[in-house]
């Protein structure tokens, strides 16, 4: 168990941000906390949102993004990974590459994104599918490093074929390592997602729903917004931990 | 079963410079079920020569045999055993053992059996579920033992297995290993840089000389076992043999 301690700062930031708003009495620059739990006890109705779709609806559309685009990186970021650990040459020829190009925040890749993709889902995913690649590649070729050589000298001698050192020995043991890469890119890409939401065309997500609150000045919606995208992301991330926990616990015991 | 070394050269290229040489001239041959141990300083190039036998390393020059087959890649008929961090931390024990079974498409249902087996014959069925980080050093080098004889090869190739062990911990292991052989009667070349460790386990002791290497002197053990290292015997053979090691012949480069 862990110490109450863990839970006196968030009681008090609560309290200390009630007291604040009674002081401040102006619910625009903040609003009481009974005017935000309410939004977050009906997650599902329209009613709250002012038109816009419920918070779980927009919370469906911002995953729905971050998962198509966090997916498709997964789906180029470790084969390409797998194959610049393994291949000098291959890493040679792309390293530079590479090294150039993720420097750059997703975010300035929207004004490309929107000439090439116009607005739309398409845009999105591509900024989300930029957040989400680099880390799980440099993740991915780090794990790949990372095995032992002794390791592949012991399938080779056991009579492994080139296949059976990439399922048996590359990948369950660079899997740890391409998982840390998968939370980290995770967790970039839900942050990139609620920005490539502002982008004009869009009328769903969490990341509109604020800015659309915004607009008609309501900060009531705008906090229980950030609220439920902290939660999520929160969760997610501990689906992650626990993952590693029960799959990859090896790789911190190992001596 | 025969392994055929003749006039074997071994350079390591240098970007820039000379090659460095690692063995010169090998000439050896190994028969069926012979304890053959390789006698070395440091850096005189015997775990390379171990390696080249096990198809992981190539050779510049001469020419090496087993059963008149040419060596150029892994050949499953030969298994290295390496000092330490070969076992497959994600697996179970009993998952490493059955690795190389695996690999050569064995039925399960069979490969259970014979991991099982070959588990059991190193004392270790009780640890069959647990995972590497979980054993001792003598332990894994047990299981690493069971996972090479699993897949039945004729030569063990063991690259100074017991280096990393305590000294108690590496003596035990020591009559284990010559346990196993008189019950599997496999080949076993055993690379060690302990003059002590090769008198005690060897049929035949190869001394190599400091690199390039080159075969020095072949002094064959006839001494019955279980030989008892602290006996006079021993005591006298040990002597022998580091006079004969430390020839002019066999410390000059």
């Amino acid at each position: 168990m862990r110490s109450p301690l863990v839970l006196l700062l968030p009681v008090l930031l609560i309290v200390g941000w009630e007291v604040a708003s009674l002081i401040i009495d102006n619910p625009f620059i903040l609003p009481s906390l009974t005017t935000v739990i309410p939004i977050l006890l009906h997650p599902f109705s329209t009613e709250y949102t002012l038109g816009a779709p419920s918070l779980m609806g927009n919370a469906a559309a911002s995953l729905l993004r971050v998962t198509s685009g966090f997916v498709l990186a997964a789906i180029i970021a470790i084969p390409l990974g797998i194959g610049m650990g393994r291949s000098p040459f291959l890493n040679d020829f792309l390293d530079s590459t590479i090294e150039l190009l993720r420097p750059i925040p997703p975010l300035a890749w929207v004004p490309l994104a929107l000439a090439w993709f116009k607005i739309g889902f398409v845009s999105i995913v591509f900024i989300i599918f930029i957040g989400a690649f680099f880390p799980i590649l440099l993740n991915t070729i780090d794990g790949v490093k990372s095995i032992k050589k002794t390791w592949v000298e012991v399938a080779e001698t056991l009579g492994a074929r080139e296949q059976d050192i990439l399922s048996k020995v590359i990948l369950p043991g660079s899997a740890p390592i391409i998982w840390t890469g998968l939370r980290v890119g995770f967790g970039i890409a839900w942050m990139c997602v609620v920005a490539a939401e502002w982008l004009p065309g869009i009328s769903a997500g969490l990341g509109y729903l604020i800015l659309y609150a915004y607009n008609f000045g309501q900060t009531n919606l705008i906090i229980a917004g950030m609220v439920v995208i902290g939660i999520i992301g929160l969760l997610i991330d501990q689906v992650f931990k626990a993952g590693e926990r029960k799959w990859f616990s090896w790789r911190a015991l190992e001596r | 079963m025969i392994l055929n070394i003749q006039h074997l050269c071994k350079d390591f290229p240098v970007p820039g410079q000379e090659p460095i040489q690692a063995l010169s001239d090998i000439t050896l041959s190994v028969g069926d079920k012979e304890f053959v141990s390789v006698l070395g300083p440091s850096g005189c190039g015997k775990t390379t020569l171990l390696r080249i036998i096990a198809g992981l390393e190539s050779v510049t020059s001469g020419s090496i045999e087993i059963d008149g087959e040419t060596i150029s890649s892994p050949n499953p008929k030969m298994v290295m055993i390496f000092q330490e961090y070969s076992l497959y931390p994600w697996r179970t024990i009993f998952d490493n053992v059955k690795f190389g079974l695996e690999l050569q498409n064995n039925v399960m249902q069979s490969a259970r059996e014979v991991a099982m087996e070959y588990l059991h014959l190193v004392g270790l069925d009780e640890f069959a579920s647990r995972f590497p980080y979980e054993l001792s050093g003598g332990m894994r080098q047990r299981v690493a033992v069971a996972r090479a004889l699993a897949i039945e090869p004729e030569i063990l190739l063991m690259d100074e297995p017991f280096g990393a062990l305590d000294a108690q911990t590496r003596n035990l292991l020591q009559k284990e290993l010559l346990e196993i052989w008189e019950k599997t009667k496999k080949t076993i070349i055993f690379v060690t840089h302990s003059v002590d460790e090769a008198v005690f386990l060897a049929d035949r002791l190869v001394v190599l000389t400091p690199r390039p290497g080159r075969v020095c002197e072949i002094i064959p053990i006839d001494f019955n076992r279980p030989r008892d290292r602290t006996s006079a015997e021993f005591a006298q053979l040990r002597r022998k043999v580091l006079d004969l090691i430390s020839q002019p012949k066999c410390t000059l480069q």
